[in-house]
């Protein structure tokens, strides 16, 4: 887990390919969170949320713009596109 | 290392209750959504009272119960996800349980979200005081095929656990036995606490090795340590007050290397809950889609969630202008008018001052008041319905694009869209943002929405000056005040709050059935609160205005008013306005109505009907346009205002709100006097 200024990031999300941003999932697609950028205020609010790394995430609801629907931990959580960008997910195959 | 059982299981049963001796002090926390309002109602009924939080804008409610022969007094704590510093609610939810240590502390769970739920209470647990599980909407929980075994989560956990659904009036008889023998102490508690994920355990014993000793009471030492790790403002700030120079600079350091902590620390807790509810939780094996989900595909959709948002609101605004105004009309008439005449009747013998004074300033400023509850009333029960079936969220959510044109989120479309009815709601509406700065941007905001009263105002004045064309103007009064509006919050935001944008994190609750109860109790409380706090302002400043408009000779001709209204009239002439509509706007401070009333008396034809002709004679279309403007985006009424100190708390923000809507509201008054004279109008 590498920190710069601040923010945290994925360790190595080069390679591999299947480590995408949230808000890439299509409805009905499930994805393990692998990793969460963002300021402090913003993590602490997420990781309470549910979106701690290993957590299941199952996209409910993506257009494609404006915010989106996520199902984790058994509750509906709408996150708006920034925040949904800054949530690293590893996609679990259907 | 890591969270050590606090200073043993802490003198928990000690604090217990001899005999009808004591009041127990009940806290009541939980996450948003829970059930927790259902609940404290069911408990308390009517001995309850709401207050805020002191120094805050927090709603604080707190009530009295008796319970086998003890008095209980129960605290409802602020509904929070977490207990770590990132708005009021979960500071003044950790301060209570820490400073005050409650007898008890009841932690209200979903049974149907419980892994999520639980969150809170591995927050809580390690606190100095017992805590209570309450498994709450049990009844959900089994709906959707959730079963939970009470007895095995309570072995886990170490904590009574107590299954129940409020909205029943199930397992409410059971919570209260718990409480009464916790409180007796009769009851061991010994609870299991989380632990950090392994790989930062050597971290946080660090950390409690440089803060040990240094701690102020009576916050625990673990605890302290861990919050500092999960890099907690408030904690922080304590700490580096109580350190020395050299442990502090220690300690930054070492924060600093592992500022990463804080998902360690998440994860931990996750990790425990995981590990508490293996046992006493079961799935169903196929994910059946539920009911919120099935409704959920209509109204949160990017099209119809909008459709549907719009018939709600339309009914909405039907229901008020249906039921709303003919009450408002009835007791300004017959309360306000029949107090008035009584007041004059039993004053009959006083200098004629004082039956004006309590007539016209006191029972004025009390009818302005009085008019706005029907309004106000319906709102808060809108309001309360739609919040407390959950259907807020979606709303909110459907807006979210939109607003953030505007720098602010989904959560400030409702309050500001219940403008359009009246400011006053809108401003108490903002309370469901969380975040601090797109709250406060939001009432600011807000009284730019142009209200019932406005529209009654431009209703009046439009067709006398424009005739067939005043659907036309009306229309583009309402637009000019819209975009002033989207245009105020860009420009605020990018300037006061320097474009800083809230993260836009909401969680959209279940539907259910709403609870009339709750409701009423809320609709009941929160007016209850307008006509304290909002009311005395607004009898304060309609008093003041009574005595500018009648002093020294009793005429508002040669009144206080009206030399002021002269004084201001070179302000006036950019916008083509003369003393008298001047002095209207200065009158509509009380309620914008008033402008009509007093332009009435100005022009001394007393009826309405008249007026409007007489002043189609007298002033130009371009005066008239630039009246409409200044009314339409004029400071507020001085309810709203009362609203806006009373949720802003601070008389910073609303004296600088009133300097920009002024500012604005007479730039775009001479803009259009002067555009409008150049097109000849």
């Amino acid at each position: 887990m590498g920190i710069k200024s601040g923010r945290l990031w994925a360790s190595s999300p080069g390679p591999n390919k299947s480590v995408v941003s949230l808000s890439a999932l299509r409805a009905g697609e499930h994805g393990e969170v692998v990793e969460l950028a963002g300021g402090r205020c913003m993590l602490s609010r997420m990781t309470a949320l549910g979106f701690t790394p290993g957590a299941d995430v199952k996209v409910v609801q993506n257009y494609g713009r404006g915010p989106l629907i996520a199902r984790v931990r058994d509750a509906r959580i709408a996150l708006g596109r920034c925040e949904a960008r800054r949530v690293y997910v590893r996609k679990r195959p259907e | 290392m890591s969270l050590r059982r606090a200073t043993s299981v802490r003198s928990v049963s000690s604090a217990s209750v001899e005999s009808g001796e004591k009041t127990v002090l009940v806290a009541l926390a939980g996450q948003p959504n829970v059930g927790k309002s259902t609940l404290f109602n069911l408990l308390t009924g009517l001995n309850q009272h709401v207050g805020n939080w002191p120094g805050k804008t927090v709603e604080r409610k707190a009530g009295t119960f008796t319970y086998e022969g003890l008095t209980y007094r129960l605290v409802d704590l602020p509904g929070t996800y977490s207990l770590t510093a990132n708005s009021a609610e979960e500071v003044i939810t950790r301060e209570f349980i820490i400073r005050e240590q409650p007898d008890v502390v009841v932690a209200l769970v979903d049974a149907a979200i419980l892994e999520r739920s639980l969150y809170l209470v591995a927050e809580l647990l390690p606190l100095p005081a017992p805590v209570i599980v309450a498994l709450n909407m049990m009844d959900v929980a089994e709906k959707e095929g959730v079963h939970i075994e009470p007895q095995v989560l309570e072995a886990a956990l170490g904590a009574p656990v107590v299954p129940m659904t409020a909205t029943r009036n199930e397992g409410v008889e059971e919570l209260l036995a718990t409480i009464e023998q916790v409180a007796r102490g009769e009851v061991t508690y010994d609870p299991n606490f989380p632990l950090i994920r392994e790989d930062h355990r050597e971290v946080l014993h660090e950390v409690e090795e440089i803060i040990d000793g240094c701690v102020p009471a009576p916050y625990p030492q673990d605890w302290t340590a861990l919050k500092l790790l999960e890099g907690d403002q408030e904690i922080t700030r304590m700490m580096e007050k109580g350190l020395s120079q050299d442990r502090r600079e220690t300690l930054h350091n070492l924060l600093r290397e592992h500022d990463d902590a804080l998902v360690a620390v998440a994860s931990g807790r996750y990790n425990w809950i995981g590990r508490m509810i293996r046992a006493a939780l079961t799935r169903p094996t196929t994910g059946s889609i539920g009911f919120t989900e099935r409704l959920d595909r209509w109204a949160t959709h990017p099209f119809w969630g909008l459709v549907i948002m719009a018939g709600i609101l339309g009914l909405a605004f039907g229901l008020t202008y249906a039921v709303g105004a003919p009450l408002q009309g009835l007791l300004d008439t017959h309360v306000v008018g029949s107090l008035a005449s009584l007041a004059r009747l039993l004053l009959t013998g006083a200098p004629s001052w004082l039956s004006d004074l309590v007539a016209n300033g006191i029972l004025g400023g009390v009818g302005a008041m009085l008019t706005f509850l029907p309004i106000l009333i319906i709102f808060f029960a809108v309001m309360g319905v739609l919040e407390d079936v959950g259907y807020l969220a979606r709303a909110a959510y459907v807006m979210d694009r939109f607003m953030h044109l505007m720098g602010l989120h989904g959560k400030s479309f409702l309050p500001l869209f219940l403008g359009f009815g009246c400011n006053v709601p809108a401003v108490l509406g903002t309370r469901v943002i969380e975040s601090k700065r797109a709250r406060l941007l939001t009432i600011l905001l807000a009284p730019l929405v142009p209200c019932t009263a406005r529209m009654t105002v431009i209703a009046f004045l439009a067709p006398a000056f424009f005739g067939s064309a005043a659907t036309l103007v009306s229309w583009g009064m309402i637009l000019l005040a819209l975009m002033v509006l989207a245009l105020s919050g860009v420009l605020v935001n990018k300037t006061v709050f320097h474009g800083e944008r809230a993260a836009f994190i909401m969680e959209l609750p279940i539907y259910h059935l709403p609870n009339w109860r709750t409701i009423g109790m809320r609709v009941w409380q929160r007016s209850l609160s307008f006509v304290r706090k909002a009311g005395t302002l607004i009898l304060g400043v309609s008093v003041v205005i009574w005595a500018l408009s009648t002093l020294p000779a009793g005429e508002i001709e040669t009144s206080y008013l009206a030399r002021i209204g002269y004084l201001l009239e070179p302000v006036g002439r950019l916008m083509g306005l003369d003393w008298r509509l001047t002095v209207a706007l200065l009158a509509s401070f009380i309620a914008k109505e008033n402008s009509i009333a007093t332009l009435g008396v100005l022009f001394g034809t007393g009826e309405n009907t008249g007026l409007a002709q007489q002043l189609a004679t007298t002033f130009p279309a371009s005066t008239a346009l630039a009246f409409l403007t200044v009314q339409m985006l004029f400071v507020p009424c001085v309810a709203t205002v009362a609203v806006i100190r009373q949720e802003t708390d601070s008389w910073k923000w609303t004296l600088f709100d009133l300097a920009f809507l002024l500012i604005i509201s007479l730039t775009a008054g001479a803009a259009v006097y002067w555009i409008a004279r150049l097109l000849g109008l």
